[in-house]
């Protein structure tokens, strides 16, 4: 009913941002199924709301009125450590700036969402290796982020947002701060993870990106505008409300 | 098991913040270290210099009134103005017998310039001719081995002297006093005692280390003064000394015919009035010392807690980022608390250590002169330890309020923070 099996599935989803007198409607009711394995990129103008739609998705914020199932369950009725444990578990996060933790080396940020969900040395030490392995930065384990290129960066927070083997990599313009050949690389790996069955979505304003994807979803003024498949995609649950 | 495991995990979180943070972590440290020893040495140095002035004060004697006589001012019963008074021997039983208040009381004469030698050492010094009481009046106390003139030597006109520590170094270097015989002004004298060191921050005929103490009766038959110079009483418990005042001028009035009220007549040290003046002095200073050791330790709570706040501040955009990875609000709170109590912990332990330090050394250092003054400082633990505890507790709370602000947010909101 509520999800058909989608993991991701909103009703009429808006939400207003407050600041003194002004309310800005950055989502003005959204309506958006997104099933397992699915490879979306959500497009359109700047300040159009796809930053607030994806914190939504990604349980970074609330929205102000509609409902929001994540893999069936009602984001609403969570308590702050059910969310806590969702952004840990399900969800893998990529931001534009990579926010890695500047005074921490890529295995030691690669390995605190790990930290976070309460994992043993042993298996984390293996598994932040394997996520590293994964976007081939394990030679950089014991360097800092401010050794690494932009690129090495993001591969890097991919990496971190592998670690709990989330069901789905949500990236806020992942390649805002890269140049072509290293934007590349990231969607790259994002192929090879959707091929392995992960659901990725990512915001671009890159059309040769969006075009890689399989859906592309335009939002416009806090609505979704239009959808466009890409036909040569393994999604098979498309929206239809 | 589970319980050791997080905190191992725990601890390994904050070795990597600490790790970040270390210019921070070491100013926050530096300050209250910083705060912990100024207040501790302030109030150390306090404590010192309080017992110092007490016996430096109390060094002439405690509790005692020197009493001289004077000049008459006042025509008096068909007798002119400008009579001198002088004190008999025999005036001391009239006091012990008609001034109730007195309780102990020794007149005292002097004579300067008098020779006392030992061997082929010979010095020229006050000598003065005393009361047995006189010696636990104007703490004369002898050293070990020695003694003050008693009353057996003052009964048999014994020649016995008690000299002050330094003439006893003059004539006799190493060698023990005690027992030798020294030429007073060519007389055979023994030396029964010598005095203990003591600080002295007042006297009426120099220090009290610089002379030497003679029975009167002895001093009387040797040199033959008709008069005390002046006399030493201590009044009884309770008593008011003013009142002992007006009943000599009254006493004393009568016998050498004076007006009571003729103030020149005679002449009065107070040295108890003086020691209610000196306890308020401190109190006053005391006072002082606490208030600024209070201003202290407000600005070195607010520089921690200016620390703290900024870091949280500077640190929010990484909270959300470790939020969005799924911490949960504990993590962040603990994390910050525990960073809070270590640096006040740690910077408290290096203040009391230091201040610890700092005051044992002083206790090292030879004092002499202005430095006698400063005494030995001693730390006040409860000082010390509230210092810390208030320290620590600002700490905790600039820490522990932002901290929990900044979990508590949207991780949208900790991100987006500039
Ligand atoms: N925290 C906030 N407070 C107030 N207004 C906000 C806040 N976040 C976003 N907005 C406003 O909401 C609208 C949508 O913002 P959003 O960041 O979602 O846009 P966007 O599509 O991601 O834009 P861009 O492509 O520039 O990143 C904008 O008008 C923006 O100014
Ligand atoms: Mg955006």
């Amino acid at each position: 009913m509520n999800n058909n099996g989608h993991l991701i599935s909103m009703k009429n989803v808006t939400k207003v941002y407050k600041t003194g007198k002004i309310h800005v409607d950055a989502l003005r009711g959204v309506d958006l199924d997104i099933g397992r394995g699915e490879f979306v990129a959500i497009i359109g103008p700047s300040g159009s709301g796809k930053s607030t739609l994806m914190n939504i998705m990604g349980c970074l914020d609330m929205p102000t009125t509609g409902e929001y199932h994540l893999d069936g369950r009602p984001v609403a009725n969570m308590g702050i450590h059910q969310l806590s444990s969702i952004r840990n578990k399900k969800i893998g996060f990529i931001f534009q700036n990579f926010n890695l933790l500047a005074y921490a080396t890529t295995f030691e940020n690669v390995e605190l969402p790990l930290i976070f969900a309460g994992k043993p040395g042993a298996y984390r030490k293996q598994r932040v290796m394997e996520c590293l392995e994964n976007v081939g930065l394990a030679n950089w384990a014991e360097h800092k982020p401010t050794e690494l290129s932009g690129g090495q960066m993001q591969r890097a927070a991919v990496a971190r947002a592998l670690a709990n083997e989330p069901d789905i990599i949500l990236a806020d313009e992942p390649t805002g701060n890269l140049d072509s050949k290293s934007g590349g690389e990231i969607i790259d790996l994002f192929e090879q993870l959707n091929e392995l069955g992960r659901s990725v979505v990512t915001i671009t304003h890159d059309m040769n990106i969006a075009h890689r994807c399989h859906r592309i979803i335009r939002i416009m003024d806090g609505l979704i505008e239009s959808e466009k498949h890409n036909g040569n995609g393994r999604d098979k649950n498309l929206t239809q409300d | 098991m589970l319980l050791a495991y997080k905190i191992s995990l725990f601890l390994k979180l904050m070795v990597r913040e600490f790790r970040a943070q270390k210019l921070r972590m070491a100013l926050t440290v530096l300050a209250i270290t910083w705060g912990t020893i100024s207040i501790t040495l302030l109030m150390a140095f306090s404590v010192g210099i309080e017992r110092q002035m007490h016996k430096a004060s109390s060094g002439m004697g405690q509790g005692i009134i020197v009493l001289w006589a004077g000049q008459t001012t006042m025509p008096f019963q068909g007798l002119p103005q400008g009579r001198r008074i002088m004190f008999r021997p025999e005036d001391q039983d009239l006091i012990k017998a008609r001034v109730a208040g007195v309780d102990k009381i020794s007149g005292e004469y002097m004579r300067w310039g008098v020779t006392i030698e030992y061997g082929k050492k010979q010095v020229s010094k006050l000598v003065s001719g005393v009361y047995p009481d006189f010696g636990e009046m104007r703490s004369h106390y002898p050293q070990p081995g020695g003694r003050f003139i008693d009353q057996f030597d003052f009964d048999s006109k014994r020649r016995a002297i008690f000299l002050g520590w330094k003439v006893a170094e003059e004539i006799f270097g190493t060698v023990d006093p005690v027992g030798k015989m020294v030429m007073v002004n060519g007389i055979p004298f023994t030396v029964v005692g010598v005095m203990v060191k003591k600080m002295q921050d007042s006297s009426y005929h120099g220090p009290d280390e610089d002379y030497g103490v003679i029975p009167a009766s002895t001093f009387v038959g040797i040199f033959g003064d008709p008069y005390f110079d002046n006399f030493i009483y201590s009044v009884k418990p309770g008593v008011n000394t003013k009142t002992v005042e007006q009943d000599l001028f009254r006493v004393f009035g009568s016998k050498y015919r004076f007006d009571p009220k003729d103030t020149h007549a005679l002449w009065f040290w107070d040295t108890v009035e003086q020691a209610e003046v000196t306890r308020k002095v401190f109190l006053g200073i005391k006072i002082f010392m606490w208030f600024i050791g209070g201003m202290t330790l407000v600005i070195a709570g607010v520089g921690v807690a200016n620390i703290m706040y900024v870091a949280i501040r500077e640190r929010t955009r990484e909270i959300g980022t470790k939020m969005a990875l799924g911490a949960r609000k504990g993590h962040i709170i603990l994390q910050f608390m525990t960073e809070a109590m270590f640096i006040a912990l740690f910077g408290g332990f290096l203040g009391i250590l230091f201040s610890l330090a700092i005051t044992r050394a002083f206790w090292l250092i030879p004092m002499e002169g202005a430095m006698e003054f400063l005494g030995r400082p001693l730390v006040n633990w409860p000082v010390a330890i509230i210092t810390v505890i208030t320290l620590s507790t600002i700490g905790f709370l600039s820490g522990f309020f932002p901290a929990r602000k900044a979990a508590s947010i949207n991780p949208v909101e900790a991100l987006r923070y500039e």
